[in-house]
């Protein structure tokens, strides 16, 4: 099985409204894949239904051909786009939480982590910064060895100096034959790590591409294609 | 290695024409180590895929060779860099005649605006 994720005719609705139609798509393995769209445009309800936390109203997915249940959360590691700390924590308590509930915590690659962040295991959540905060949570999700790693806005409301170091963080922590999901609408710091991006509109993929081949065949970056994309959202 | 990159053209192609360049002034020198792919993805920031890509081509092209557990090294061959010379120049060459056709400049003017230039230059 070649593909890593598969996601097939997936629907959700929350009420009369549609936040997902129809939505088919597969990613393969040691790819690094942007889920590129304005807000409201579905990108955290399908991470969201790829982590299992949620069901879809019809449609199947699956990681390496499991379906989406206990056994495909021990291969999804998932940095939803709230803090999955509590307020009372500190880094060190966050980290030992993570590993209570993920067999697959590498302590090591987190303290290695930690070092690169600047964080220490006595800093209080509620005290951190919201781009320190942002460091520890990316720290929690690359922290397990998982197969699929899924960002939902890892460089959201961050400033440019903290973008930087999650960025850094990202291409220096990745294990390459793993897959990394990254959603966002801030395009342009990020677009060159993608190796394909998808457009997510309304609820529906209108695109899906390798972001080199774009730039090569429209000599446009991603960013502009994006602006043109949402403009009139 | 600094790069400032234009998100409007495929970044592998920007980082083969700066290496290229490293080669031909000199700041490469043949048989000289290059970074591994996931030295270089951090350094840049960039996507490894890209950078493995960069080196495929590279490769392909003979300016870089794998020596097997050793790494890639720039080539010790004599043409290639000389025929990397002669594609930057065509490049540059390109450009230019571009840039004066669109200032409505044609053939022979340009061969004349340029001898008169290098001329200039001389007498200076």
């Amino acid at each position: 099985m070649d593909e890593l994720l598969e996601v097939q005719g997936v629907t959700k609705k929350f009420g009369s409204k549609q936040a997902l139609g129809n939505v088919s798509f597969t990613l393969g393995a040691g790819r690094i894949t942007g889920l590129l769209g304005s807000n409201g445009s579905g990108k955290s309800t399908l991470m969201k239904l790829i982590a299992g936390l949620a069901q879809p109203g019809s449609g199947r997915i699956s990681v390496l051909g499991v379906p989406i249940g206990v056994e495909s959360r021990k291969l999804v590691s998932f940095m939803p786009d709230v803090p999955v700390t509590e307020s009372w924590m500190n880094v060190g308590d966050a980290l030992k939480f993570q590993r209570d509930f993920y067999p697959d915590f590498d302590q090591a690659k987190a303290q290695r982590m930690l070092d690169f962040m600047n964080l220490r295991v006595q800093d209080k959540v509620r005290t951190l910064s919201k781009g320190m905060n942002e460091r520890l949570q990316l720290t929690l999700a690359l922290s397990r060895r998982a197969r699929l790693y899924m960002l939902d806005e890892p460089i959201g409301g961050v400033d440019p100096v903290a973008r930087t170091k999650i960025l850094n963080a990202l291409m220096e922590f990745y294990e390459e034959d793993s897959s990394i999901l990254i959603s966002t609408h801030l395009v342009n710091d990020i677009e060159r790590i993608f190796d394909e991006v998808i457009f997510l509109k309304n609820g529906e993929i209108v695109l899906q591409r390798e972001v080199e081949e774009l730039r090569l065949e429209r000599g446009k970056s991603i960013d502009e294609l994006f602006r043109e994309v949402f403009a009139e959202c | 290695m600094v790069i400032e990159f234009d998100n409007n053209q495929p970044i592998y192609l920007q980082i083969m024409n700066y290496i290229k360049g490293e080669i031909i002034t000199g700041k490469l020198k043949p048989g000289d180590k290059i970074p591994s792919v996931r030295e270089l993805a951090a350094e840049l920031q960039i996507n490894p895929n890209t950078v493995q890509r960069t080196f495929q081509e590279l490769e392909r092209e003979t300016i870089v060779e794998t020596r097997r557990g050793m790494g890639r090294y720039v080539t010790g061959r004599e043409e290639t860099i000389l025929t990397i010379k002669k594609e930057m120049a065509q490049d540059v060459l390109d450009r230019f005649i571009r840039g004066m056709q669109e200032l409505g400049f044609q053939g022979e003017d340009i061969l004349a605006a340029v001898a008169e230039n290098i001329h200039q230059r001389d007498q200076e």
